[in-house]
């Protein structure tokens, strides 16, 4: 069941977009705001909300690289591997990464902290290499900056 | 030199607030728009010669003119800023929306007016927060002085502005991905005619500008065409540009120059050169989705027909720059890894044939390179080309590894003839 606080927020999007089906990326952000993924049940909730086939939200839902289909850390690290990270040496900021939280690619930190995932082009090259962590971007990264970068997230 | 786009933005990377906007003659485009009718508003741009600068150069103008005007065209008409800037190497749309925000809204409102439109999108990439906040802002004080809304001072012209933020692929920059995402669909590309101008958002006639270009639509209305064109060293191109460097230059950055200012003076001038210790190999001139090209290249305008003519294109104007320390072959792997990874999966060439490149490149790179290889490569360069995809990702994609191919051939030899990466 989508909460009335999300129905409601997802009710407010409607009138920015000519048909319902518009306002399924923000449905799927809206519910991830607040449960931090979509599970199944969520995307048949929300395909309820707005009159339309689970389908037609399923197949948004598994195409946008930031909506989560899986539950992921409290806090999400997206590592940029795009080309100007790459020249700058974003590979040993990757193996930096896994061996402090003990994780590859697309995986949860076993304290459930941290998720790491790579990510595309952050727009921010001339500060290469960088990473978001959550909401908020760190460039000209290190590996001791990493370091104390993450501490700052509990 | 005069620098219009980027001339009053301030110095602490705080945004430049409204009334400061406004002293520095903001809105004076629009108020001079206002005063012609839709058609003027268009034949100006269409004079000034902007063309387009997401990176396929096309002309403004020439676009607006292809939206049905008068009293029998299909409404509601939209007007969208593509903002989701994901072209790897590239970051001058962020600095753009975050610096100077109603510079971006002032450009879109004179589209609207120059094409009727109804209603307007920012179609803003996800990961640009800080934008989006500035952007809500500025929507709202636009608004609030009556830039925005119901007869936008004083004047019989309506329009209702959005922000949109994504949910994260490159395809949606791809300008009919764009709408698919918009109306709430995976973003596939659609077959073309009829176009986006006839028949785009919902159907209805729709023009896609990119951030940078609707950011010189203010300019040109407010000193005129003529003043807009002679900005640009050249004469057929119109305005200046933003240019950028990343890689292991001295200064990556951005600068605003003259539309046609030259390879070496962004690469020297501005960026730098190398960092000491590292000699130049090549550049990317204008994101990921461009040919290679090489040192005889620096006397070379960076504008859309010179680079076109030198074996490359403009792009985006963001150099990405590869220096003699770093492997060509795992600068290939990464951006063919991006290209495989972010394709929709329409087009069999596309989704069956970067994944494949990828996979040989990542194994030349690992030293699992094999005799023949190269000539995969070779196959994929020629097949996968315009026309042959709906789209341009995966042409694109071939770009930086057509190039490669040539200028960098003996290292991808070396990489299956010693059985390993000679830079690890």
């Amino acid at each position: 069941m989508l909460s009335e606080q999300e129905q409601d927020a997802i009710r407010g999007e409607l009138a920015r977009y000519a048909l319902k089906r518009g306002a399924v990326p923000e449905a799927l952000k809206i519910v991830q705001a607040r449960r931090g993924w979509v599970s199944d049940e969520a995307v048949r909730d929300i395909a309820d909300f707005l009159g339309l086939t689970p389908e037609e939200v399923d197949e948004v839902a598994t195409y946008y690289c930031l909506v989560f289909r899986r539950p992921v850390g409290r806090h999400v690290i997206l590592l940029c591997d795009s080309v100007s990270c790459w020249i700058t040496d974003c590979e040993t900021l990757r193996e930096h990464l896994c061996r402090r939280l003990g994780v590859g690619l697309g995986e949860t930190s076993g304290d459930g902290r941290f998720t790491l995932l790579p990510v595309a082009c952050l727009g921010a090259c001339d500060k290469a290499p960088v990473m978001m962590v959550d909401d908020d971007l760190h460039v000209e990264l290190t590996t001791e900056k990493i370091d104390e970068v993450l501490d700052r997230y509990r | 030199m005069e620098k219009p786009l980027t001339g009053r933005m301030r110095g602490d990377g705080e945004a430049v607030e409204l009334p400061a906007y406004e002293r520095a003659d903001g809105y004076q485009g629009l108020r001079r728009a206002l005063k012609l009718s839709p058609r003027e508003v268009q034949e100006q741009v269409r004079a000034a010669k902007l063309l387009g600068r997401g990176g396929a150069g096309f002309d403004a103008g020439e676009k607006w003119a292809h939206v049905p005007m008068g009293d029998d065209a299909p409404h509601p008409k939209y007007v969208i800023a593509n903002a989701d800037e994901m072209e790897p190497g590239t970051m001058k749309d962020r600095w753009l929306m975050e610096a100077d925000p109603h510079q971006l809204l002032e450009g879109m409102i004179i589209a609207s007016y120059a094409v009727g439109a109804d209603a307007a999108y920012v179609f803003l990439r996800w990961a640009y927060k800080t934008a989006a906040k500035r952007l809500a802002r500025a929507i709202a004080e636009a608004y609030e002085k009556g830039y925005l809304g119901r007869n936008i001072l004083g004047s019989s012209y309506s329009l209702e502005l959005y922000l949109h933020t994504s949910a994260g692929r490159y395809m949606c920059g791809e300008a009919d991905g764009l709408l698919d995402a918009l109306e709430g669909k995976r973003a596939v590309p659609r077959s073309k005619p009829p176009f986006a101008t006839t028949c785009g958002l919902w159907g209805k006639p729709t023009v896609v500008n990119n951030v940078e270009t609707l950011c010189c639509v203010p300019h040109i209305l407010r000193g005129g065409a003529d003043r807009f064109l002679k900005l640009s060293r050249g004469g057929k191109e119109g305005g200046t540009k933003i240019y950028g460097a990343s890689g292991r230059v001295k200064r990556p950055g951005l600068w605003e120059l003259p539309l046609g200012a030259t390879v070496g003076e962004v690469f020297h001038d501005c960026a730098g050169g190398m960092r000491d210790g590292l000699a130049f190999r090549a550049l990317l001139p204008g994101g990921a989705s461009s040919d290679f090209i090489t040192a005889e290249h620096f006397d070379v305008p960076m504008d859309f027909g010179s680079m076109g003519r030198a074996g490359s294109r403009l792009g985006t104007g963001t150099m990405v720059v590869l220096d003699d320390r770093t492997c060509p072959v795992g600068v290939l792997v990464s951006l063919e890894r991006f290209f495989a990874r972010e394709s929709c999966g329409w087009c069999t060439p596309c989704r069956e044939g970067l994944p494949w490149v990828r996979s040989i490149l990542e194994a030349m790179e690992r030293g699992d390179g094999r005799e023949g290889d190269l000539d995969v490569l070779d196959d994929h360069v020629r097949t996968i080309k315009m026309h042959h995809t709906f789209c341009t990702l995966a042409p694109g994609a071939m770009m930086p590894l057509r190039s490669a191919l040539r200028y960098f051939r003996d290292d991808f030899r070396r990489h299956v003839a010693e059985k390993r990466c000679p830079w690890r």
